[in-house]
């Protein structure tokens, strides 16, 4: 017996090392079938760790008060050694966690991930999204640039729609009747304790529902049907080492991807960080053009679409149940969708188109939220936000109605 | 509370529209590796602009080092103000005062390149022109009603808005120019020190130091990039052969 072996097994003595990495990792069988739409999991989880490690780098160097934020991210940018990429690593790497994120969600979307019995792994998806967006809205405040303030004050002000409470409801928000130092520092306490603490425990949680139930493939089907002698499915290769290389791939790809961005277009033509932020927040100045960043666009759009006053549904108020629906109504997909087969591959051919549909608009809904109200953007915003929720409510009838393709019994590659 | 959430969503459509509203910018052509470009840029910023305006978050050294200025020549000629060489390049003048003089306080303008773009600047610093109603007696067509004088005057000379020809193609058989009379130009009314294509110059050099300002690691960022992106190409070649081996027997 070797150091290694003897020392392991003191280890597993006192701690399930070995056990726990043969059933997540060794011994956790993955469908041989994975396509391309399957790396985006892993590239989530990679750009989470990018956020956590430049993070905690730039925390070292940032000081959370409405005097000194701005000036401390401009420190950083000159004077901290290699502090721009630490900064650029955490900016665009936010842009680049919701471009895979949103990949990720819909790959689910594409092969039936959230059906039975995935529904679980799916809720908590839709936590971290929701999570997430909370976490990217407090982070975009910190910098202390115009567009953090004007958003903040933008995004924050709709809580003041709520009947009865919403006044006193964004006062505390707020901490103060403006938003001001105070808010600044709690928004820095929740970015960079709370929320990731909460993100990390929806991951682990995320994680240990699927590999309970297993992965799906793009075939839609259970692998588990069909084991060999030692009750291995047939159809699955062991996660490591088979899904570590074949991950590792993608990752170089992916990483050069975001490096490509990261050190040759950092801004994202404003898209990724807009150009009004590099001005320090000014309370009475408001800009030309207040935007979300991008990866909001698609629920702002949704925000704004509502612009009438019916009854007690003001114009304000109704936006922001009808955002709010539009993200609710994500998190009981898996009972929206009552197909008999998982992937579109065997879905009829209205399902299909449906989802590809739905996905354009999505991007549409996505873009219009950045963009300036214009007479022709009002309409598409209109059309996007009636498509989005069609696509939603439509999906229980047409998906046990329309004709299905048989599903193979085994994958099909 | 309730008449600012108000406010806001009132605001919101005329906000978004008010941006549509865009001047034609001309192209400032800015080269980072136009050192002798950034030192003349640095030499008008300092003589110029830092009167009014500070570059607050960026440091002479800093600057003195990527311009490659001896930091001797840069304390002697750059710097003005009562301050070392390693501090950041503050002002004197205090915002109280400025905003009383000017009606707003002068902007830093370390990143103003970022927050309106290269171009912008660059066509700014071309486009005041005389405007009786404004109290230095400028105005911008780039920068409605703006509070500054046009301090670059005695060397541009006096534009005035009106009616001018304006070059508007080429005639195909003789190549002259061909123009046309239009509205709402600006043209020269009283030449300055410096010629037209001397003034450009100098509103490139003083925008590509903007440019520099504000990332002055833009340079290092492209250069370190590039070696990311070879390790990355690099690396892809063994983990593809070695994904490659691994899944050789699966089918």
């Amino acid at each position: 017996m070797s150091k290694f072996q003897a020392f392991m097994g003191w280890l597993d003595h006192r701690l399930p090392v070995t056990t726990t990495f043969e059933k997540h990792m060794s011994k956790y069988y993955a469908p041989k079938n994975f396509n391309f739409w399957y790396f985006f999991g892993v590239f989530s989880m990679v750009m989470l760790a990018n956020q956590i490690l430049s993070g905690v780098w730039l925390t070292m160097s940032y000081n959370p008060s409405a005097e000194g934020a701005f000036a401390s991210v401009e420190y950083i940018m000159r004077d901290v050694e290699l502090g721009w990429l630490i900064r650029y690593m955490h900016s665009t790497g936010a842009s680049f966690f919701f471009i895979v994120v949103y990949l990720h969600m819909f790959r689910g979307l594409m092969y039936g991930s959230y059906q039975k019995p995935r529904e679980l792994i799916w809720i908590f998806g839709m936590f971290i999204y929701l999570m997430l967006m909370a976490e990217a809205f407090m982070g975009y405040v910190l910098p202390w640039g115009q567009m953090s303030y004007w958003g903040a004050q933008v995004i924050i002000s709709l809580f003041g729609a709520i009947p009865y409470v919403g006044e006193d409801l964004v006062t505390w928000i707020k901490g103060d009747f403006l938003i001001s130092g105070i808010t600044l520092n709690r928004f820095f306490a929740l970015h960079v304790i709370a929320l990731p603490l909460v993100i990390v425990a929806l991951v682990v949680l995320h994680i240990l529902a699927l590999h309970e139930v297993g992965s799906n493939n793009p075939d839609g089907i259970d692998i588990k049907k069909h084991k060999d002698e030692q009750g291995r499915p047939l159809d699955g290769v062991p996660f490591h080492p088979y899904y570590s290389v074949h991950d590792l791939v993608g990752l170089v790809v992916f990483l050069f991807v975001f490096c490509f961005v990261l050190f040759f277009w950092p801004e994202g033509n404003g898209f990724f960080l807009e150009h009004a932020n590099f001005e320090e927040a000014n309370g009475l100045k408001t800009p030309e053009h207040i935007a979300p960043v991008w990866y909001f666009g698609a629920f702002y759009t949704i925000l704004r679409a509502w612009i009438w006053d019916i009854g007690p549904l003001s114009s304000q108020l109704g936006g922001v149940i009808l955002m709010g629906a539009a993200i609710a109504i994500l998190f009981v997909l898996p009972w929206l969708d009552r197909s008999p087969v998982r992937s579109w591959r065997y879905k009829g051919w209205i399902s299909r188109i449906n989802l590809v549909v739905f996905g354009i608009f999505f991007v549409l809904l996505t873009w219009l939220g950045t963009q300036p109200v214009t007479e022709l953007n009002k309409w598409l915003g209109w059309i996007g936000t009636l498509v989005y929720f069609t696509w939603f409510i439509t999906l229980p009838y047409i998906s046990a109605n329309e004709k299905t393709k048989p599903v193979p019994e085994r994958v099909t590659g | 509370m309730k008449k600012l959430i108000a406010v806001v969503f009132a605001l919101l459509p005329a906000l978004t529209l008010a941006a549509g509203a865009k001047v034609h910018l001309d192209d400032a052509m800015v080269d980072l590796d136009d050192q002798a470009s950034l030192q003349r840029g640095a030499k008008y910023f300092a003589n110029y602009c830092m009167g009014c305006h500070s570059t607050k978050f960026a440091r002479y050294n800093r600057v003195a080092r990527d311009l490659g200025i001896d930091e001797k020549d840069m304390e002697e000629n750059l710097i003005f103000a009562e301050t070392k060489i390693g501090n950041l390049m503050k002002i004197a003048m205090r915002p109280e005062d400025s905003k009383k003089w000017f009606g707003a306080t002068p902007p830093d303008l370390t990143l103003v390149a970022r927050v309106r773009g290269s171009d912008w600047v660059y066509t700014y610093l071309r486009s005041f022109y005389a405007d009786e109603t404004r109290p230095y007696g400028v105005n911008n067509a780039v920068f409605k009603d703006v509070g500054m004088p046009h301090v670059l005057e005695g060397l541009q000379g006096r534009q005035v808005k009106g009616t001018a020809p304006v070059v508007v193609g080429f005639d195909p058989l003789t190549g002259r120019e061909l123009t046309e009379e239009k509205e709402g130009v600006l043209f020269l009314a009283e030449k300055g020190e410096l010629n037209e294509k001397e003034f450009d110059t100098l509103a490139r050099d003083l925008t590509n130091f903007l440019t520099y300002m504000a990332e002055p690691m833009a340079k290092d960022r492209k250069e370190i990039g590039f070696w990311v992106l070879l390790f990355l190409a690099i690396l892809f070649v063994p983990v593809y052969y070695l994904n490659r081996e691994y899944w050789r027997d699966i089918h």
